[in-house]
Formats: C-alpha cells, structure tokens, sequence
C-alpha cells in the first residue's frame, strides 16, 4: 500500500538530494531536522500526523457503504428488481420490493455509520491532543497533534503519549535514558528503557537546538514494531539508529520528566498505524453453508418462475387460435409485448422476469442484517458473562469478532499453548544446578495424574525433605506490579522465588566448597537480563520490570541469595553484593560493555562486562543444546551432572536454563567489537542475521555453571475443564516448546493424559540417531531420521488399529524434530490419521511455525473446526491459521489477545465458552437461520400455488404492502428474538451433558437433512394454507349477508394465516419463553392486525384492496376466524406431528437430556 | 490469579456465580446472564396428549356446528349456458352469442326442492373466468373511478383506455368486460321482485367510485366487451358494476346479482326469463344462476365444518393412540446417557 504512495512522494521530490547512500528498495526515507536551507520543495512530501481510522468520509460514505451493501448477492439481486419494479414487468408497485430492501440496507448502513462515528470521534479526540514543537528558533510552542510534521523537534512530557514516532534526542535523564509503556500497542506493561544516541544526549533544554541539525536516513514506513534500521547524519559523522532509539506513537512516557524527539514517521507512517490492520476475517462452517442454501433458493427461484412461464406461454398462446380470441375478456387483439399471445415466446420470457420479482420472497432479504444484530448481542452476551469474568486481573471475557460465535459449538479439535496458556506463566525459581551439585527441595505442582481430580496433590522429586514446605504450598501468588508487597514481611511470600535450600539461603553459601561458581552463577542471574529495576513509590525497595516472567525470576533469586540488582544504566549495571573477602555486603558496579539480545535462532542471550577488576566477562544464559554445544573444553567438568540434573528437572515439569560464562582478553574483545559494530551500524535488512553472527563469534568457549529450574504452575481449574472438554468429545492437543519429558509431566498434571491411556512417544532422540547425528554427515542423518519416523508412524499406526476394538484411549507425543518429519508431504495423511485416532496429542519442542503448520494440517485434514488456543506472540501465526483463536489475555502480553477471535482470562473459562456459549450460539444461530428460510418458503410458495390458479399472469395473491412488510414487519424481530435469547438447555445442563457438545460438532443442528426439512415444512404449511382457505372460501357467500369474497377477502385470509403459522411455528419451535419471546412473538402477530386497519383507512388510491377490507369484511365474520383457525392449526400440524414423535419415540441424546428431571428445575 | 486448588469443582463446571458487583441489579445480571425467568415448555407425552384431546374436543362441535350450518343452506344452481342456445348453433355456440340479430331470450324453470327462507341471494357463477389474470386485475383506473373525466391518466386501463380518440369511462378491460346477462323471475304468473341494490361493498360504493363521475362513451368500439351502462346514473350507483369490479381470487366464481325477500316453497316452480348475452363459450367458460339462502357463515360449503370434524377425530385418535403407545413404551429413561459419554463421536 504504501509503496503507491511512496511513488506519489517520489514523484515531488527533488534529484538534488544524494540518495546514493540510502541502500535500496524499502530505505528511502529522508528526514531533515532543522534545516533551512534545504526548500519546502525540495523536502520529500511526508504526510501531516492526522490519523483518520474511519471507514468512510462525509463525502464518500454514501457511495461507498452502498457499494458495499450491494457488493451482496441477495442485496444486488433485490436492488436489481427494484429497479426493474419500475417497469410495467413488475407484479406488484415497487414498494413492495423498495421497502424491505431501504429498510435492510438502511439498518445496515446506520450500523456502518455509528460505528465509523465512534471511530472519528476518537481521532478528533486524538488529533488534537496537544504537544510542545520547536518552532525552528528559539522556543517551543504549544500545538496539536495533527499539525506535526516529519522533521519536528518535540518536547513529550512525562506521562503522556508520543504524537507520532520519534527519535530520541535526549532525556530529562543525564544518560539520555527514558522509560517507556507500551501497553497500547502490544498490551505490555512492565516499562522499556529507550536510549538516545551519545551525540544528542546535550541536547538537554530548550535552547540547545538552536545549532542542532541532523539528516536522518530510514527505512520506510513499516508494521515491524520491533525493528528500525537508519541512520543519522550529524555534523557530518554518520551515527547508526536502532529500536533502541525509537519512541513509538501511542506508547507513553513513564519516570522520566521529559524527553526531546524528532519525528521520523507521522500519521499513517507510524509503527502503531501501519500495524492497525484489520484480522483476516473468518466466516463460520454455518455461514458458508448459509450461502449455498442462499443458492439453492435462487435455483428454486428460478426453477419456479421458468415453470410459471412455461405455463403462461403455453396459455397466453392459445388465447388466439385460427383467428379466433379464446378469452377475449383480456383483449388478445391489443395486447402489450408481456402479453402477446403472437409473441408467446417473448412474453414468456418477460414473465419469468415477473417471476423472478414476485417469487423473489424466497430470497430472505433480512437475513443478513438479522444475523449480523443476532451476533453482536450474542458477542455482548459472552462479554457481560460473570462466570467468565476473571477477579484476579479484572478481565472480562471478550468476543473480538462476533463473526464465530456459532462456530464455537463446533469446535471439534482444540490446538492448546502450554505456557501462560495452561500454566500461570508466573514462574518461581525452585532449584538450580550449580557446578554439579543440585540445590533447591522445591516440590512442583505437577501432579502424577493418578489422583483424583480435585487433588492437587504435591509430591517431593528430589532433596532432602522439609516439613515446612508443604506449607508453602498454599501460598498464593500476588500481582507484579503490587507496590504494597513487602518482601520484609516474609520471604516465604516472595513472588518468583521458590528455592529452600540451606545451603545457600541466609547466605550460607558462602561455606560450600564451590563459592567461586556460585558467585558466578547468579552473577550471571543478576547482571544478564534486561530487567528495569523500578524504585517503588512507598519506600526504597525495588521491584522489577521484566520483559518475560522466567527474567524477573532470576533476578529475584539472585538478590534473595545476596546478589541485589539495584540500578541500570546505559554503561552499567550495579549490584549490592556480599563480597566473601571482605565479609560483608558492597555495592558493585559492572561496565556494561555490550548486550548480545535473546534470539530464537541462538536460543541465548549474553552480557559483556568489565567488573570493577577490570576483567573482561561473558555472563550467557540460555537453552542448555545453545550452550552445551559452545563449552570449551576446560568448561566441561560437571557437564554430565549438569546434564542430568537437567534431566531430572525437565521431568519434573520445570523450565531449565543453561548457565555459562566465559572471560575475555582485550584484544579478543577489541576485534569481535569492531565487527560487532560494523553489523550494528548496517542499515539493510538482514541486520539482524549479521548481528547474530558477530554474537556466535564471541559466544563460545563457555564454562559452564550450572543450570536453573523456574516452576510454571497449572492454571486453577484446568485438568477440570480439560477432562470436561475430553467428555465433550474434544480432541486436544497440546503444542508447546517444552522437552518432551516436561510436556508428558505437565500432561499427566493437566489431565491430557490419564492411567490407562497407551503411550505413543515418537521420537529421534535415541542413541543410534545421537550417534548418527554426532557424526555430522547431515544427509545420511536426515535420511535416517525420515526412515526412523516413517517406521515410528506405520507402527504406532497399525498398533491403533488393531485395539481399535478394545477401546483404549491412546495418546501420541511426539517432539519438534519428528514433527518436522512428519509434517512433510509424504508422512503428513499418515501422521493425522493416526493423531486423530488419538485421544490426546502432545507436540513437543514446537516452533511458532510448526505450531501454524499442525493447525492447519489439522484444520485441513480433519475438515472439522479447530481452535487455537495461546497467550503469546509465538501463538499468532496458530491463533490465526486456526477457525477459531482464542487468546488469554495473561501476563504475556497482548499480541496473541490482539490476533485472536475471542480473548478469555484463563483457560478455565474455555469450558464455557464452548460447552455453554457455544453451544447456545450454534443452537441459536442454525435454527435462526433454517427458521429464515421456512418462512420465506412458507411466504414465496403460497404465492406460486395461487399463480397456477391464475393462469400463471403473474398476478399476486396479496396487496402489495402487505408483501412489503412481511420481511421487515410482522416476522422480523421473533426471529432476532430466537437467536439472540433462545436456550434449549441451562448452562448448568450444558456444563453437566458435555456430550451435548457433539451436536455442533456432528452438525446436527444444520445437517443437510434438517435444513431439508425445515424447508419441505415450509412447502407443506405453505399448501395447506392455500389449499385449505380456497377450498374453505371457494364460491360461495363469505359472509351472513350474501356477498362473495374476491381477490381481496382471500389474500387477506391467506396472508393472516401464513403470519400467524410462521410466528406460531416459532413458538412451537422455542423451548425458552420469557417476556421478550412473548412481546416477540404475540407482539408481531397483533402488529399485523393493528397495521391491516390502519392501513386500511389510507385511501382505496394507496391501499387499494385492502381499503377498509379488515373492517367492513373480515373482523365480525365468523367465517373469516375459522378458516383462519383451522388453517393455522392445520399448517403446524406436519411440524409437530413430527417433533412429537421424534423426541418421543425416536429422541436425540439433547432430546433425552432436556427432558432429564434433574434438568426441568431452573 | 488464584492458586488454591479446587476452587472450582468439577461437577459444576465454575457455576458457582460470583459475588455480583453491587450497582447491578439483580434483574439486570439475570439478564446479562441469560437467566430470565422463562416458561420451558417442552413436548413430554402428557402435555402432547393433552394438546391433542384438546384440540380434538374443541375442533369436533365447531366443526359439527359449521356443518349443520352449511348444510341449513338450500341452493338452487342451473347451468343454462350450452341449454340457452338453440339446437341449429349448438355446434357454433360462439357465431351464435356474437351474432347481435339474433334473439338471445332464454327460459328456464327451477324447480325448489325445499322450503326457502327469505332472504335469497341470486347470483351468477361463471367458471374458467380468470378475473385475476394480472393484464386483467391491472387494468383499471382507480382515480378515475372517483374523479371520472377529471383525471386524464388512465395508462393503467390498456388496452381499453380510449375509443375514437376519446377517453373511456369507466376505463380498463374490467369495465368493458362487465357481465350483462339479465335475469327476471316469476312465480306462478306474477313477476318477482327482486331487490338490486345494497349488492356491492358499502366502502366501494361511497369511497371508490365518484357520485358525479357518469359513463362516458363506454362500449363505443368496434368490439363490443360486455355490457352498456347507463350513461344517465353516476358510477356510484351502477352496483352490477361495482359488484363486477371486486375481481375474484379464482376461475371460477360467483357474483351477487339481487336478492329476493320472499320465502320460496318447496315443490314452486320459478320461471326464470333470461337474456343470454354474456360470450363465455369463446373460451369454454360456464354459466350458472345461483338460488340460495345463507346462514351465520355464509353460503353452502361443507369443506370447513367437515374439515374440523375429520381433523377433532384424528385429533383424539392420535392422543389415544400416543397414550396407548406411551403406556405399553415409555420412553427410555436419561439415566443411562450419564455415564455414557463415550457414545461414538466419531459418527457424522
């Protein structure tokens, strides 16, 4: 998109400037600060920072909603026929057809109209937020938002958002150091700490940038949030612009007073706007079956009318033969091109035009409007539930899209997140591993699957045994950000550290014989991070902000052990420290040097330090394969220990780290520095790749020091819901990148895997592979392992088969490196056919991709619906290749809450969403929808069995009002009420039936055969209703004094009895009546006689037959109220005949549970 | 977040509400919570037999009551259309009634089968008529029903809107179609007297057609439709016209034609004197003269009270057939779905 507007800037700009340097496609971006030699001409033409989110203009609103509006097919058909209604081809007056289809796209188009004034609003509000911009002399002044431009100096003020997206100059800070929020745009709250490039950090009061001008060359606007590459030219030395220099639009500045910007990107440019992109939009199984009944009806349609005129033409042309005039009453001498009985043919096929407009009843012109309200009431439902409603963090369950609320009682496989998602991601740092010696006698919450449910019972893994831990087990986490927490009240309550080892508690360290690596190790915990340390505002004490729960863990260990981390500034790190030398505690300040950033590729992330003894340090923790493969070899000595300890933790269901060091000589130091920052200066995109690889380059020859263990514990509730949702019939699979020891661990604890289910483990991790691997030829191994898997699968597969019979539940883990085996092309069917003869599936070691991949195997294979489940941004692509994402919004962050369908607070509350709101929803919305077509075929058809007794001319049986208002009038708001209120059964009966769920899941609700039904209902009632008030009415006197009915009388009594048959097959058909039905259902029939007098009292000119016809004929003619009576119980009669039987002789399981005893008591 | 185990047991799923925020309501949170207060009414075997008793016992005297109405009514039909022409046309019925020289008097005789009470109705009943032909329904001018010359648009009434070059009132092919067979009657040897008016609508005659709006040059054309109005009375007041007009819904129908206030006897031999004017043989129409009483519901037809009663019958035959049914089978019982929730989920 905005490569068209680059093209429309480019065109203006100006050959003068030297673009030699920009490198290419993609970095064209040129920002002038100050400048003002330089001419308003000459600048490159960046748009002003007003942000417009709305949809549509005053201006263009009118075309462009209409356009979309009719870019429907059921819109544009009836818009087509309004305007043919004009024409003399039309059966009815145009209203009939106008009225429903202004009423429709009316409603939707104020819809459309409120919600994009909702949206301008806000950005009125927004863009004229006030901000201080230099005005290029001496001053700032006061200005709005919307009048910053690119190449603006700007003062933000502490607490208030940045206008746009900034560089930063400098800082209230002397550092050039500012803190930032980023809630609004990735839902993170802990505070980042932003720095501004050493040259600008002068730049410190109003009157500095007076001499101050800068050329700043970028890339372009981009989505990315969390790259920039750029560059600034100052005084002629070219200076390397990174994230870490970047203020983003709609984040907020926090402790620090204030900071000087430059603007670099504004209004649509920005970061936060460029992402502003709507989800790709996902549309239920229902809904796309809904267009092609929408087909079938138009086929009908058709089919219906080409009958009609076949039948016309036939008897239009034998109204002259040999000359003569058969029914000469209609003058077939002077007749008209639609009724020409030489042109029978031609006639023919304006009469099926005719057809098309007076059958076009069939075509449920409200439908649309009426789901689209349905849902969003449905949505606001599911956003007011209580029961989902988490206390604890004050969240609200949230549909983000009311598009799939149905689909929610279809979900068929469940593709589940492990951390954060079925654990609290609240990490607690229980044991660590240091030079071989295992410390910590922590218990884990993992519990062994064999108990009961309710059991969260806690068993001891290793260690000697303390009492006084089993206390510990009811301590109860407390919010991060808590600034009355304490940590002097009781180090039993500190959050995130969980380690009761006395052997390094109280400082006790000190005396065990490896005090050197243990001084090392949480050196490693307490230096390498990126934590912020905040000083609360109460007292002195400190709490940090982490970017990831498993980081503030560490630096919470290390303090409680001795090691403080107090202050960070751009160049240091300082620590209170217990100095074993000296025997007491000192504050210790390390020269940060250089911070080599996690990375998914190197799995680590590393700090480069010169301690007070100015001694060169490499601190690097990470995934232990990313630093057992980098040990030097006078690093090894307690790999083995550490390995198994390792081990030990992992199957204990604990996230392990890898701690490593390594010193650094100067020289070593000096060279990898220059590379390093050669890679740091590029501005091209694979910068990220070179800085990677300058990192390899010094992260290498590590000592090892041990390793740490962090505890995730189970969300409350979830082995309950997960049992729940596995009776419901859900299959559930777990993606996570945990080692397979810790997922089966974290499977028993969660219920995914129960006693006596039969273990499938496919896996490469076997010593023949290890060996195979360790000799390097990658061919070989690649073959191997494809062969291993291949022979794994077949199997697994044909042991499923086989005790197919006996009915054991199986279960299938499998880990990252199979799965990258079994993901390809040829093992793919045989991989999901066995997975989904398993009961549970647990994928271990998964990457973001693979974890996108399965899902849409899964999603692909099985045809059925799938929902993603997960809380972070490695969850995005699965969320989003899922027919369902639901996100929790956790402690993670926003991204996964930002890319998802639904958002919920914790995985309990999955249980009901789909057992009772899904299930609701997909009741609701199918039977809505088969309920739609009835009564337009109830409705259409009448109108075609009257044509066939009137030669097929296209003559409708009813007044033209009459037909205008049936879709819009007398049956429009029951059936909002039915899908909006209807319930078959209470929650508590859905939550105590999850079996319940199978009925969306087997699509019983919307089979084929039911909608089928459903419209032959509507066929019958639609002839009883016209075969028994013609047979009732026929010739004779209509009323005690003799006068006959006509065309008038008996549409009138037609027309009673299709509305009062559809809303009464409405309240046969609700199983749930509150006041609302009642008002709905009763309300819309006494419309219909309110509106016939009324309407009656129009003059004969407007209302035609229908003048006066309910008062002078019908309402004291005892004829007219039995035939109407006998009609309608005659129409319902198919219906119920049938649904009595069925739930009576034949019942359905939700048949047999609605009419439970337990279930009839509210 | 909570970390105490079993805060939400299994059973109930987490149904235990949380504390209700105090500022709403309790109506409200019912509402928000789908749990208003309803009526579920769902089709257990008792309440379907009773609906269906019920039924049945009201539907079987309405319907008794409607027949015995119906069947009060005394009707005298006679075909005279294929009797009315003489034998040497019988073969060409269509010359005959197009043939204006030749005389189309008719005589019938009805004969009264059983006592008729006043008043009568007369009407006459045509069949394969189609008055609802759309072409047909459509061609009138309802504005010039009312205003007559005054209102000059009658495009609605083609192809019957002008003849010579003047506008025709009434206009439109409905008009110029009008039935104009005549009827008198005798009985015995004295003429009947038979009441013409207050046979159209009420609302039609004071609200859709003007009082001063005479006939204009109607029937003028060189093809003759129907019959001639009289040009001397004001629309208002023509009623067969008024009566023609209200088109019927099906082919086959009946008009009002008068009314007679005198009881008939049963073995009285009407004379019926006809003019056979009417040309429905072109496209093999019937014609029929109508004699009959009415009831509280109207004319002879026993469809609807027939109906009721076979339908109240089947009504209690089917409620005693299902309480037979549930009786020697009672449902099964929704004990055994508890624990069977390994029911096949496999199955489509």
């Amino acid at each position: 998109m905005f490569g068209c507007l680059r093209r429309r800037w480019s065109r203006r700009r100006s050959g003068s400037l030297d673009r030699e340097k920009t490198s290419g496609a993609g970095y064209s971006r040129v920002v002038h600060c100050n400048n003002p030699e330089i001419q308003e001409d000459d600048r490159p033409l960046y748009p002003l920072n007003a942000v417009s989110t709305t949809k549509y203009t005053i201006a263009n609103f009118l075309p462009k909603s209409l356009f979309e509006q009719f870019r429907r097919v059921a819109n544009l058909f009836f818009l087509v026929v309004a305007c043919v209604s004009f024409s003399p081809l039309a059966p009815y007056r145009a209203v009939s057809i106008l009225l429903p289809l202004v009423v429709v796209v009316g409603a939707t188009m104020a819809k459309e109209a409120v919600e994009d004034w909702r949206r301008k609003k806000q950005d009125i509000e927004v863009n004229n937020r006030k901000v201080m911009v230099y005005d290029g002399s001496h001053a700032f002044y006061q200005t709005e938002w919307k009048k910053l431009s690119v190449g603006d100096i700007v003062r933000v003020e502490k607490d208030q958002f940045f206008p746009a997206d900034l560089v930063l100059l400098s800082s209230s800070h002397d550092d050039g150091i500012c803190y930032v929020e980023t809630m609004n745009l990735d839902g993170e709250t802990n505070l980042k700490t932003k720095q501004c490039l050493q040259v600008t950090t002068m730049l410190c009061s109003d009157h500095s940038f007076q001499k101050f001008k800068a050329l700043i060359k970028c890339e372009d606007p981009n989505e990315n949030l969390y790259s920039f590459v750029g560059t600034m030219h100052h005084e002629g030395t070219q200076y390397p612009l990174s994230p870490q220099q970047i203020l983003l639009r709609d984040s907020k500045l926090r402790n620090t007073q204030h900071i000087y910007g430059l603007v670099i990107f504004s209004g649509h440019d920005t970061k936060v706007m460029q992402n502003a992109m709507d989800p790709p939009s996902k549309r239920s199984k229902i809904e796309k079956r809904m267009d092609k009944i929408i087909y079938i009806l138009f086929t009908s349609l058709v089919v219906l009318s080409s009958t009609g005129s076949i039948f016309f033409g036939i008897q239009t042309k034998q109204d002259i033969s040999d000359g003569k005039f058969k029914r000469w009453y209609l003058r077939p001498d002077k007749s008209s091109v639609l009724f020409d009985p030489k042109g029978a043919s031609l006639a023919a096929f304006c009469h099926f035009l005719t057809g098309l407009m007076l059958f076009g009843c069939f075509i449920p012109i409200s439908l649309y409007i009426s789901i689209e309200i349905v849902k969003v009431l449905q949505s606001t439902f599911i956003n007011n539930d209580q029961e989902m409603y988490c206390e604890e963090s004050d969240k609200p369950a949230r549909a983000r899209t009311s598009n799939l609320n149905e689909e929610l009682g279809q979900v068929n496989t469940i593709l589940s997140d492990k951390t954060g998602t079925l654990t609290c991601n609240l990490m607690q740092f229980v044991k660590c591993s240091i030079a071989g010696v295992a410390y910590g006698s922590g218990l884990t919450a993992v519990e062994p699957g064999l108990g009961g449910l309710k059991q969260y019972c806690t068993f001891e893994i290793e260690g000697p045994s303390h009492s006084l831990a089993v206390s510990r087990r009811t301590v109860k986490s407390f919010e991060i950000d808590d600034p009355s927490h304490s940590p002097a009240v009781s180090r039993k309550t500190v959050k995130g550290f969980n380690l009761r080892d006395d052997r390094l508690m109280d400082g006790h360290w000190v005396n065990e014989p490896n005090l050197d690596f243990i001084q090392k190790f949480f050196h490693t915990l307490a230096i390498c991070h990126t934590v912020v340390p905040v000083i609360g505002n109460k007292s002195s004490e400190i709490y940090y902000e982490a970017e990831s729960p498993d980081e503030a863990a560490f630096v919470v260990a290390a303090r409680e052990i001795g090691f403080e981390f107090y202050e960070r500034t751009q160049t240091s790190i300082s620590l209170h420290e217990f100095d074993p030398k000296i025997g007491r505690d000192v504050d210790r300040s390390y020269t940060l040097l250089n911070m080599l950033h996690f990375s998914s590729a190197r799995k680590r992330m590393s700090v480069i330090v010169r301690d007070e003894e100015e001694q060169l340090l490499l601190f690097c923790k990470g995934a232990d394969s990313a630093i057992f493969e980098n040990l030097a070899d006078d690093g090894r000595l307690f790999e083995l220990e550490t390995k198994r300890h390792i081990d030990e933790y992992s199957e204990a269901g604990l996230r392990t780290l890898a701690v490593a060091y390594r010193k650094l000589s100067e020289e070593e130091y000096k060279t990898w520095h220059a590379e390093f920052l050669m890679a740091s200066n590029a501005v091209t995109a694979d910068r990220d790749e070179m800085l990677d690889a300058a990192a390899e380059k010094i992260e290498k020859d590590f000592i090892l020091l041990g390793a740490t263990a962090v505890e995730d514990k189970l969300q409350t509730g979830v082995p309950e819901c997960i049992n729940k949702l596995a009776q419901a019939g859900i299959k559930i699979w777990v993606l996570t990148g945990d080692k397979l020891e810790t997922a089966v661990k974290i499977g028993f604890a969660c219920n995914l895997l129960r006693k006596g289910m039969r273990q499938i483990v496919v896996t490469l991790d076997t010593p023949d592979m290890n060996a195979l691997e360790k000799q390097g030829r990658r061919e070989a191994f690649e073959k191997a392992s494809y062969e291993s898997i291949a022979r794994q699968l077949n199997e697994a597969h044909s042991q499923v088969t086989v005790s197919k019979e006996i009915s054991i539940p199986f279960a299938l883990i499998i880990d990252g490196k199979s799965l990258g085996f079994a993901l390809s092309r040829n093992l793919e069917n045989l991989f999901l056919d066995l997975a989904i003869r398993c009961a549970s599936v647990i994928c271990c070691r998964t990457s973001p991709k693979q974890k996108a991949m399965v899902t849409r195997l899964v999603k692909g294979g099985t045809r059925k619906t799938t929902l993603a489940i997960g809380d972070g941004a490695n969850d995005v692509g699965m969320l989003q290749e899922a027919d369902i994402g639901v996100g929790i919004s956790g402690v993670e962050g926003m991204q996964a809450v930002m890319s998802s369908d639904f958002a919920i607070a914790q995985f309990r509350f999955l249980e009901r969403l789909l057992l009772v709101h899904g299930h609701w929803c997909y009741r609701r919305i199918a039977a809505m929808i088969c309920y739609f077509f009835y009564k337009n075929i109830t409705f259409g058809f009448t109108l075609f069995c009257f044509e066939a007794y009137a030669s097929f001319s296209g003559e409708p049986a009813y007044n033209d009002w009459y037909i205008a208002f049936y879709n819009v009038a007398f049956t429009s708001l029951p059936v909002i009420a039915l899908g909006v209120f209807d319930k078959d059964v209470s929650s508590r009966t859905c939550l105590k039936f999850p079996l319940l769920h199978q009925d969306g899941v087997q699509n019983i609700f919307f089979s084929w055969t039911r909608i089928i039904r459903w419209m032959l209902n509507g066929i019958c009632s639609s002839i009883i209703i016209y075969f028994l008030s013609t047979s009732s009415i026929l010739i004779q006197a209509f009323r005690h004094d003799g006068k006959p009915a006509g065309l008038a009388e008996l549409g009138v009594t037609m027309y009673t009895c299709v509305i009062c048959t559809v809303n009464l097959q409405m309240a046969l058909y609700l199983s749930y009546f509150t006041w609302i039905q009642h008002l709905f259902i009763w309300g819309s029939i006494l419309f219909w006689f309110i509106f016939l007098v009324i309407y009656g009292f129009f003059p004969p000119a407007i209302s035609t037959t229908a003048y006066l016809v309910f008062i002078e004929t019908c309402y004291q003619n005892p004829f007219y109220w039995l035939t109407a009576l006998f009609t309608v119980i005659s129409a319902l009669l198919p219906y119920f005949v049938y649904s009595t039987l069925q739930a009576n002789i034949f019942p359905k399981y939700h048949d047999i549970v609605k009419r439970m005893p337990s279930t009839s008591s509210p | 977040m909570e970390m105490e185990p079993g805060s939400s047991s299994g059973s109930s799923g987490g149904s235990q509400p949380h504390s209700v925020p105090s500022r709403r309501s309790r109506a409200f949170y019912r509402f928000t919570q789908q749990n208003l207060p309803a009526c579920k009414p769902a089709l257990t075997p008792g309440l379907v037999i009773i609906t269906f008793l019920l039924l049945g016992i009201i539907c079987v005297p309405v319907g008794l009551v409607c027949l015995h109405a119906s069947r009060s009514v005394v009707e005298i039909v006679d075909r005279y259309d294929i009797e009315c022409i003489p034998e040497q046309y019988q073969s060409n019925k269509v010359s005959y009634i197009k043939d204006s020289m030749i005389s189309k008097d008719c005589k019938r005789d009805l004969k009264v089968q059983s006592h008729m009470k006043a008043p009568i109705y007369i009407y006459y009943e045509l069949e394969n008529y189609y008055q609802n032909h759309r072409r047909y329904v459509k061609s009138r001018s309802d504005k010039q029903l009312l205003h007559g010359l005054k209102y000059r648009d009658t495009s609605l009434c083609k192809p019957q809107e002008t003849s010579n070059g003047l506008p025709i009132v009434p206009c439109g092919l409905i008009a110029w179609s009008l039935f104009n067979d005549t009827y008198s009657f005798v009985r015995g040897t004295t003429a009947m007297n038979i009441s013409r008016k207050n046979i159209a609508w009420k609302s039609d005659q004071d609200h859709k057609y003007g009082k001063h709006v005479y006939p204009f040059n109607s029937q003028n054309g060189s093809f003759i439709g129907g019959g001639k109005l009289d040009p001397n009375t004001p629309l208002s007041d023509q009623e067969d016209l008024i009566v023609w007009m209200r088109t019927a819904a099906l082919p086959k129908f009946r008009k009002l034609y008068g009314r007679i206030k005198e009881d008939l006897n049963a073995g009285e031999v009407i004379t019926v004197h006809l003019v056979n004017n009417y040309n429905t043989y072109s496209f093999g129409g019937k014609k029929k003269l109508v004699f009959t009483t009415s009831s509280w519901l109207g004319g002879k037809n026993d469809f609807l009270g027939l109906a009721y009663a076979a339908t109240g019958f089947s009504f209690i035959l089917v409620a005693i057939l299902f309480a037979l049914i549930h009786v020697k089978n009672p449902r099964p019982h929704g004990d055994a779905i508890l624990s069977s929730w390994n029911r096949k989920t496999s199955a489509r």
